[in-house]
């Protein structure tokens, strides 16, 4: 098929960007979105342009690495996938198709469709973990947990970390990449003893970051690649809340 | 060079106590003046440096990623072992550590895979107490699953993603660390050399990705847990900017590189569907206990697979292998796969693939039972191909996907540089020629949490640590080779783009060092790369500067090493005329095509000396002493 691609091009982060216009032809459709991107740069590259550059890495929808907006939808049309699990038999011949950064004030661009996703990490540093040395740890059957916990835990552990959830926000809200953290520690035991001090520092962490607030739209639920439920913001609320009157309930 | 593995002496079981026991120790308030500097933040450098962080040592942390979190070991799917015998099915650390020795195919150093299988039961307890959301039956408790190569269940799981959640559990555990200001973490910063003074590591040169300032870091000891080489390939399972040149450069500066030719492809991969293919995807190997795997007798039959019948098909496995069929070892059902496409009966585009039909057991079983074992990895193949495995047989193909060389190091995890320590997929010490699956999650943990935390210690307390200045002519050269390199590679402007030499690299290497490789395709590839080699060097085009974020040059500096390393691999598994494990050379197989080890000449670990680019290097070898485990033959059949 051909195609006609409005991608995002923006030097660095000072400046302005432009959507800019390229043809690719005879695209299969067996190619992965990353593949037909890396077919265009080749041919960038082959008449001296520069490449369109983007984040990517395991190509399998798990690193989190890959993310952009396709047609308005971050990571695409496809509902669950990441942008390098999407496939071109997704589109057809003739498609027009806009490709954009995630647009947050939280992630700078850094260059075409790569932005700066550290304010995460920055997150999760400030309380995203058990406290606990190399070496403490007691046998790991000495804590039986309940199936239904540790299945929920995992649920929210499953978060990739991609920042879909922001890009689809209309308040480019962080609230459920740093729910899903709060919820998977918050389900299992290991995470109770830190469990109102995490939500309250993490929270605040996400507000210093510049990521808007939560007005309930659940675009990000809608975006999130790894079907991360929307339940666990208002846990994650809930925790905050008891932090903040000084205590766990 | 005479290399001292420093295995201590005493029983097998009681190495690693008494070795920790001898080791000196380093007081509380000195070990904030000793600097590590870990590159990498994968499974094994994450532990590492949080552990070390928390024991009061300055740790700097590098990754090229642009958070700690994304590194490949974050792909793992299907689990990781211990020696715990919560199944109470006669496991232990013996039958573990023998268990790997075997895997390995009797090329591995019996003292490390030992310690691998005593620490191996503290790393589930640690992970389990960082909130690592392990399977649990209803009961509480943890749950296992059975591995290949294993008659016991030790593989501990967390869904289809343990290698995320480990990995998740350990850079966590790192983020902590920054947090208190006792790690300092460089994201996007890719390492491009060692700096090597007075015979020890003492820093390293990085090239800021970002604003591509290239710049000196000193430490009083380097670890490097850069991960392995698998995509020397192109084509491979690992994540796309997995690359050498962490360990080559390191080797560049003295460092020995062991066992380069071990490599595993593992059997059930999908596909590739056209030149354009970027990377490989596993498919698990589970899905082997039910699918039947079979070509076409007929060469060249392109009927729809419903169309051919019975009669006109190839179960090769069950044909060649009666006992063990659909379930032989993963090299046996690699070769065989690539036997049957060679011959011109591969399925699919390009001929190289054969089914994995699952017909039969949707007969027997139904929809349902199948759906319910596999029903995540039928619908991942089926957004990836565009093909309902219920209906038509999956296509799958062999790829490579681990690599048990690695940088040369002793028990305590050094290299032959001292300061200079490997850990996780980078090194090569416990797999052997062979890996098992479920092991390499265990053993990057197993060095980062619970054997480099000793051993550097030990290092340490030799002393002797004059500083380094950043000024000194030693550091400033090192900087400026790096920068020189940068500036050819930018200045050539030729015609080709990085990937076209990499794929062409990629191909030379899977023809002549793949699956199965000989004497005359060894010679043809050592003959090739240079000259591909050279023309890179004349033709390459990188475009943009290198003062700004640029994907091109940093693939390109990275196929660069990938040209130089790959001579390295050839060398290895021409000198090694013998089959073991992931190295099957044709002229050493017996009548029936198994693998023909030779251990009265190749019981050694081949570690080389790099003499310059181009140069043949110098083997050195580690005579393999196995005390506690009988050599035997692996049988198949
Ligand atoms: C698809 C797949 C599935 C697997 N499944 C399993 C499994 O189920 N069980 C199992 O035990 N094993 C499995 N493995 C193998 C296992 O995942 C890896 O061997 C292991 O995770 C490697 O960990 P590591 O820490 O050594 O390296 P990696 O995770 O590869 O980390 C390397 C790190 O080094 C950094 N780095 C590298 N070079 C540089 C440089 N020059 N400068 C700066 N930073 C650098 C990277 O940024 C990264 O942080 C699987 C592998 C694959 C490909
Ligand atoms: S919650 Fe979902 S969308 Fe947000 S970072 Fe995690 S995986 Fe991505
Ligand atoms: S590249 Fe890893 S999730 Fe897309």
């Amino acid at each position: 098929m051909n195609l006609r691609l409005h991608i995002w091009r923006q030097s660095g982060p000072q400046d302005t960007g432009m959507l800019k216009t390229y043809d690719v032809a005879n695209v299969s459709e067996h190619m992965s979105f990353l593949e037909m991107l890396d077919v265009l740069n080749e041919d960038l590259i082959a008449k001296g342009e520069l490449p369109v550059a983007f984040d990517h890495d395991c190509r399998e929808g798990i690193c989190g690495t890959c993310g952009m907006v396709i047609n308005g939808r971050p990571h695409g049309p496809l509902a669950r996938t990441t942008a390098c699990q999407l496939h071109m038999r997704t589109f057809k011949d003739g498609d027009e198709i806009y490709i954009e950064p995630w647009r947050a004030r939280a992630f700078p661009v850094v260059r075409d469709l790569v932005v700066d996703r550290g304010s995460f990490d920055r997150i999760i540093q400030k309380g995203g973990f058990v406290s606990v040395n190399t070496g403490n740890a007691q046998d790991g059957n000495t804590l039986p947990i309940p199936k239904l916990d540790a299945d929920r835990a995992m649920d929210a552990a499953a978060c990739i970390g991609c920042g879909a959830c922001v890009a689809a926000c209309p308040n480019a809200s962080a609230m459920l990449f740093t729910a899903a953290k709060i919820g998977h520690l918050g389900s299992v035991p290991q995470g109770q003893a830190e469990r109102s001090t995490r939500a309250m520092n993490m929270v605040l962490q996400m507000d210093a970051e510049g990521f808007g607030a939560c007005t309930n739209h659940y675009e990000c639920e809608a975006a999130c690649p790894k079907g991360i439920s929307a339940d666990f913001i208002a846990q994650m609320n809930k925790d905050f809340v008891s932090s903040a009157f000084g205590g766990r309930d | 060079m005479d290399l001292k593995n420093h295995i201590p002496s005493g029983p097998i079981d009681q190495k690693w106590d008494k070795h920790r026991a001898d080791l000196k120790l380093v007081n509380p308030a000195n070990k904030r003046k000793f600097s590590v500097i870990v590159v990498g933040t994968g499974l094994a450098g994450s532990s590492a440096a949080a552990t070390l962080a928390e024991l009061g040592y300055n740790v700097q942390a590098f990754t090229y990623h642009d958070s700690a979190r994304r590194a490949h070991s974050i792909a793992a799917q299907g689990g990781i072992n211990a020696a715990k015998n919560y199944q109470n099915d006669g496991d232990s650390v013996w039958r573990l550590f023998y268990d790997t020795v075997k895997g390995g195919d009797f090329r591995a150093r019996e003292a490390n895979v030992h310690r691998l299988a005593e620490v191996s039961v503290n790393i589930i307890d640690q992970c389990v107490a960082q909130g690592v959301p392990f399977a649990r039956e209803y009961g509480g408790y943890l749950s296992n699953r059975s591995f290949g190569g294993a008659q016991v269940s030790r593989t501990f799981y967390a869904r289809g993603q343990t290698g995320q959640q480990l990995l998740l559990g350990a850079y966590q555990a790192l983020m902590r660390q920054v947090g208190l200001g006792k790690v300092k973490l460089h994201n996007k910063q890719e390492m491009m050399d060692l700096i090597v003074v007075d015979g020890r590591a003492r820093g390293i040169v990085t090239r800021n990705m970002v604003t591509g300032k290239v710049e000196s870091h000193m430490a009083d000891a380097v670890i490097l847990a850069t991960g392995g080489y698998g995509n020397v390939f192109y084509l491979s399972t690992n994540a796309m900017a997995c690359n050498v040149t962490a360990t080559y450069r390191a080797h560049k500066r003295g460092a020995f590189f062991a066992n380069p030719c071990y490599t595993q492809i593992h059997p059930t991969c999908i596909p590739q569907s056209g030149d354009y293919q970027s990377k490989l995807t596993l498919m698990s190997e589970s899905l082997r206990n039910d699918g039947r795997i079979w070509v076409p007798k007929n060469k060249g039959d392109k009927r729809a697979p419903d169309q051919i019948p019975e009669s006109e098909r190839d179960y090769y496995l069950e044909r060649k292998y009666p006992s063990f069929g659909n379930l032989s070892p993963r090299d046996i059902a690699s070769r065989a796969a690539k036997e049957a496409c060679d011959d011109g009966r591969g399925v699919g585009p390009g001929g190289l693939g054969v089914y994995l039909d699952f017909s039969d057991a949707i007969k027997r079983l139904g929809e349902k039972v199948i759906a319910d074992r596999y029903g995540n990895l039928f619908e991942m193949y089926e957004r990836i191909t565009g093909e309902n495995p219920y209906h038509v047989p999956m296509r799958i193909y062999p790829a490579v996907h681990y690599t048990m060389g690695g940088l040369w190091v002793d028990y305590n995890l050094m290299s032959n540089v001292p300061g200079l320590f490997v850990l996780g997929e980078a090194n090569f010490s416990d797999h052997g020629a062979n890996r098992l699956g479920a092991s390499a999650l265990m053993q990057g943990l197993a060095d980062g949490y619970f054997v480099i935390p000793y051993t550097i210690g030990g290092y340490f307390a030799q002393g002797g640590f004059s500083p380094v200045s950043q000024d000194s002519p030693v550091v400033q050269a090192t900087v400026r080779e790096a920068e020189e390199k940068i500036q050819k590679l930018l200045s050539i402007n030729g015609k080709r783009s990085p990937t076209s030499f990499h794929r062409e690299l990629g191909k030379i290497m899977w023809d002549k060092c793949g699956m199965a490789r000989n004497e005359k395709g060894l010679t043809e590839a050592l003959k090739r790369i240079p000259e591909l080699r050279e023309e890179f060097w004349q033709d390459v085009v990188i475009p943009g500067s290198g003062a700004e974020l640029n994907q091109s040059l940093e693939l390109g500096l990275r196929v660069a090493d990938f040209l130089e390393f790959a001579e390295l691999m050839c060398y290895d598994a021409l000198h090694r005329n013998e089959s073991c494990g992931g190295h099957f050379r044709e002229e050493y197989q017996t009548e029936d095509g198994e693998a023909k080890r030779n251990d009265e000449e190749f019981a050694y670990v081949g570690a080389w000396e790099y003499t310059g680019v181009g140069s043949k290097p110098t083997l050195h070898k580690e005579q393999l002493e196995f005390e506690n485990v009988q050599l035997a033959t692996r049988s198949y059949k």
